[in-house]
């Protein structure tokens, strides 16, 4: 049997997959997941993308895609990544890194409930963490993380949004100033070491800081969730490879019965920063963080981080032994349970906060491991929900008492009683699972009314698009005692982790223009009448606007070969949803798209001699096909005067605009 | 501002097919709902200025913030002189329109392309919708006494 068909059988297997999908639809899905034309939808749904390294926005119940909001990746769809203003967004310590793997969103909190002001995600691949605006859906500001591999267990936020975690997935040889970092690979286990750094939040600004980084055994740091409530002063961990394999995971790293949950008391933690406990490494990662005045990045590289050190510092953290490889580590509404979910167990233990305390200040110890304190698997755990399925990966919770969790091997999310430890629903989702959502569900109060199911297969729930097929989402009726499958929706990467948040906490803070006047970027025109160009050296500054339906200038003329020319467009309308966009022939990055008041810049080289078209790309109006302009390249060391004009022609003589 | 309402009342009432008929009353009754709150971001531009007072001189305080306006905002597409660029030439506009006619068609553009005659004609010839530019009513108060300075008055 091939893999992909794996999951399928085993869904035939439980007996509880109808015999095609279309049975499991109910007679009134269609209406339930209706917004007429024009109609709004309830939720935002803000998701992850995967391998793409960027979010999507879609609304909910509808399953309408709005944005994909540009992140780790270029996308020469708005220039991002590509324009002069933006480049340095993607800059890191190794330099320009225009793509990550994107998992998971955290929207931020505020007691413990969605604020609506700011979404975080990880990047996987090359550390870091995004925080986006939901006021502009725009990224405003990157964070790498140094001594780091594998961001996974991220973006995570405390009750607070005090802080976003990083994790690091892959242990390896830390590579601080000084470390020896070139050592043979099968020393993992004298040599390779994990992370969890802790990301304060500036509370107005949103502006990250790395506070400090925890220096961990060398295993894999998988997923986590803050606490809250009563546990809000902890965050906890999955943790998988405590075998310390090295080669062949698959196998060498399923050995062992039980893997870890991991306890950090973070307030504790600050304590000790505070103290002066922390030491300083030397290490080098990039802070880049855009300007919504300027409408420009900045990238500034950092050399140290402070750091704790778990086994010198006593009761910091805390492992609690959790069967078969643990993915999800989640934490329900209340505060009091922590739910493991072990790749490979046929149990879903969950831990109860309470006991944790009681056993940690009983010091019921079953050892230690790597210096780290081992509490006892009977003296933390609340109970085992038994036999939910094949497979458990990730719980989200509606706050009526039930967990929802998904099992990728039986392909189903399984409902359960939190308390009870019993199954009381389960349905099939097409096809594997991985992550799911249900809107507020990692909140204090969730919203509860759905569940989105993020499939890691699609196989035949589209028309088919050759070997590629797009992602596959289900979304569900949890409203009443069974789940019911209402709808599915493509997206865009494979989507991870998701979050839903309420329309009402979002949409009226939605920004719709930038007003000009704010306009501080350096290059800004704000005047038809500044429009000029600029030659300084063998670089020529087009100070440029746009309005429909004419840029000034529109004619250039004095470029010479070996020349860089620098469009810096300012959009001078302040209309909603009213961009520009400007392009010219033979530019080898992008267009630039241009909102209401922006000011975004291109760099052309020209390779050629000759006379270059520019033109608007976005329909701006009736006479939109009229926005475009010409750009004249002559032959280096030429003569031709520096010019530029609109509306000067010699036939008409219409008096310039520009001058 | 009459539009605006009719439009907010349409919504109310037709609030959600897909949700329960309680919440529809709700709803109905006036009850915040995703939609509303959408729409009903706060925006400068929109409501109907009715009347507006002229006096002379001139405040030629107001004039000057005007041309700074003007320079941003207006030239792109209007001129001093009586060429049409985008829009017409604002010589002697003072004396072809009522003040409180160029107040809306600077601040409350949709009524007015919706209502009024004149508006329409001039989108017929333009083609370009007069565009929201993000101008106060009392920025918009400025720029009239700009215009009438700029049609000579003192």
């Amino acid at each position: 049997m091939n893999y992909a068909t794996l999951p399928l059988f085993l869904v035939a297997l439980h007996g509880c997959a109808p015999k095609n999908p279309t049975q499991a639809i109910t007679g009134d899905a269609a209406e339930k997941v209706y917004v007429a034309p024009g109609k709004h939808d309830e939720f935002y749904n803000i998701v992850s993308g995967g391998f793409s390294g960027q979010v999507t926005v879609y609304g909910l119940p509808s399953g309408r895609l709005f944005r994909q909001i540009p992140v780790f990746s270029q996308n020469p769809e708005s220039g991002w990544g590509y324009s002069e203003e933006t480049k340095p967004m993607l800059m890191t310590s190794h330099g320009f890194a225009p793509w990550d793997d994107s998992h998971h969103i955290a929207l931020s909190t505020t007691n413990g409930e969605h604020d609506g002001k700011w979404a975080f995600v990880n990047g996987n691949n090359t550390p870091r963490i995004a925080r986006i605006s939901l006021k502009t859906f725009r990224t405003e500001e990157i964070i790498e993380i140094p001594n780091a591999s594998g961001n996974h267990s991220s973006p995570f936020l405390t009750e607070n949004s005090e802080y976003a975690i990083a994790g690091t997935r892959f242990s390896f040889p830390l590579d601080y100033t000084g470390a020896n970092t070139d050592v043979a690979i099968n020393s993992y286990k004298e040599n390779f070491k994990g992370t969890v750094s802790f990301v304060a939040i500036n509370k107005e600004t949103g502006n990250m800081n790395i506070a400090f980084q925890l220096l961990l055994p060398g295993i894999n740091f998988d997923l986590s969730r803050g606490g809250r409530g009563p546990s809000r002063d902890w965050f906890f961990f999955s943790c998988y490879n405590t075998e310390q394999a090295n080669t062949l995971l698959e196998v060498n790293a399923s050995q062992k019965d039980k893997d870890f949950i991991m306890a950090v008391n973070w307030k504790k933690c600050e304590e000790y920063v505070k103290a002066g406990k922390g030491k300083m490494l030397g290490v080098k990662y990039a802070h880049n963080t855009y300007s919504e005045e300027t409408h420009s990045a900045t990238s500034t590289i950092i050399k140290e981080v402070l750091t704790l050190d778990p086994k010198e510092l006593k009761d910091l953290i805390y492992f609690m032994p959790c069967p078969k490889s643990p993915h999800g580590c989640d934490v329900d509404p209340t505060g009091k349970y922590i739910v493991g979910s072990g790749k490979l167990a046929a149990i879903i233990p969950v831990f109860s906060f309470d006991k944790i305390i009681k056993a940690i200040g009983d010091k019921n110890f079953e050892g230690e491991y790597d210096g780290i304190p081992v509490l006892k698997y009977d003296a933390v755990l609340h109970g085992e929900v038994k036999k939910p399925g094949l497979g458990p990966l990730h719980t989200e919770f509606d706050g009526k008492g039930f967990a929802y969790t998904s099992f990728f091997v039986s392909s189903e999310i399984v409902k359960w009683d939190i308390e009870k430890l019993t199954v009381v629903d389960r349905v099939p989702t097409y096809y594997s699972i991985g992550h799911l959502c249900i809107p507020g569900g990692p909140t204090v109060k969730p919203h509860g009314k759905y569940v989105i199911a993020y499939n890691k297969i699609t196989k035949d729930r589209y028309l088919p698009t050759g070997p590629e097929l797009t992602q596959s989402a289900q979304l569900y009726d949890i409203s009443g005692e069974k789940m019911k499958l209402l709808l599915d929706f493509p997206t865009i990467g494979e989507p991870h982790y998701a979050e839903a948040i309420p329309a009402t906490l979002v949409a009226p803070n939605s920004l719709k223009i930038f007003k000009i006047e704010n306009n501080k970027h350096a290059y800004v025109t704000k005047s038809e009448k500044d429009a000029r160009v600029v030659r300084e050296g063998n670089k020529i500054h087009v100070y440029m606007t746009s309005m429909r339906s004419h840029f000034v200038p529109d004619n250039i003329e004095g470029i010479r070969l070996g020349d860089e020319v620098y469009f810096h467009v300012t959009n001078l309308e302040q209309d909603w949803d009213v961009p520009h966009g400007f392009a010219v022939k033979g530019a080898g990055n992008a267009e630039l798209l241009i909102m209401p008041g922006e000011t975004a810049t291109l760099k052309w080289v020209p390779d050629r001699v000759g006379v270059q078209a520019i033109y608007c790309t976005d329909f701006c109006s009736a006479l939109h096909q009229e926005m475009q302009g010409y750009a004249r390249v002559s032959p280096a060391g030429s003569s031709t005067p520096l010019k530029w004009s609109t509306g000067e022609t010699p036939e008409a003589g219409l008096p310039a605009a520009s001058k | 501002m009459k539009l605006k309402l009719l439009i907010t009342c349409a919504l109310s009432l037709s609030l959600f097919s897909c949700t329960s008929r309680q919440e529809a009353e709700e709803a109905a009754k006036g009850s915040p709902s995703p939609v509303d709150a959408a729409i009903e971001q706060p925006e400068e531009h929109g409501t109907e200025v009715k009347e507006i007072v002229l006096s002379n001189p001139l405040n030629m305080e107001w004039v000057e913030a005007a041309k700074i306006i003007y320079d941003t905002k207006c030239l792109s597409c209007h001129k001093l002189t009586d060429e049409k660029v985008v829009g017409p030439g604002w010589k002697d506009v003072t004396k072809r329109r009522q003040p409180v006619w160029i107040m809306n068609m600077i601040t409350n553009v949709d009524m007015m392309l919706e209502e009024d005659e004149e508006a329409q004609k001039l989108l017929e010839q333009c083609l370009v919708r007069m565009p929201n530019q993000n101008i106060s009513q009392d920025e918009a108060r400025q720029l009239i006494e700009f215009m009438r300075h700029n049609d000579g008055e003192k």
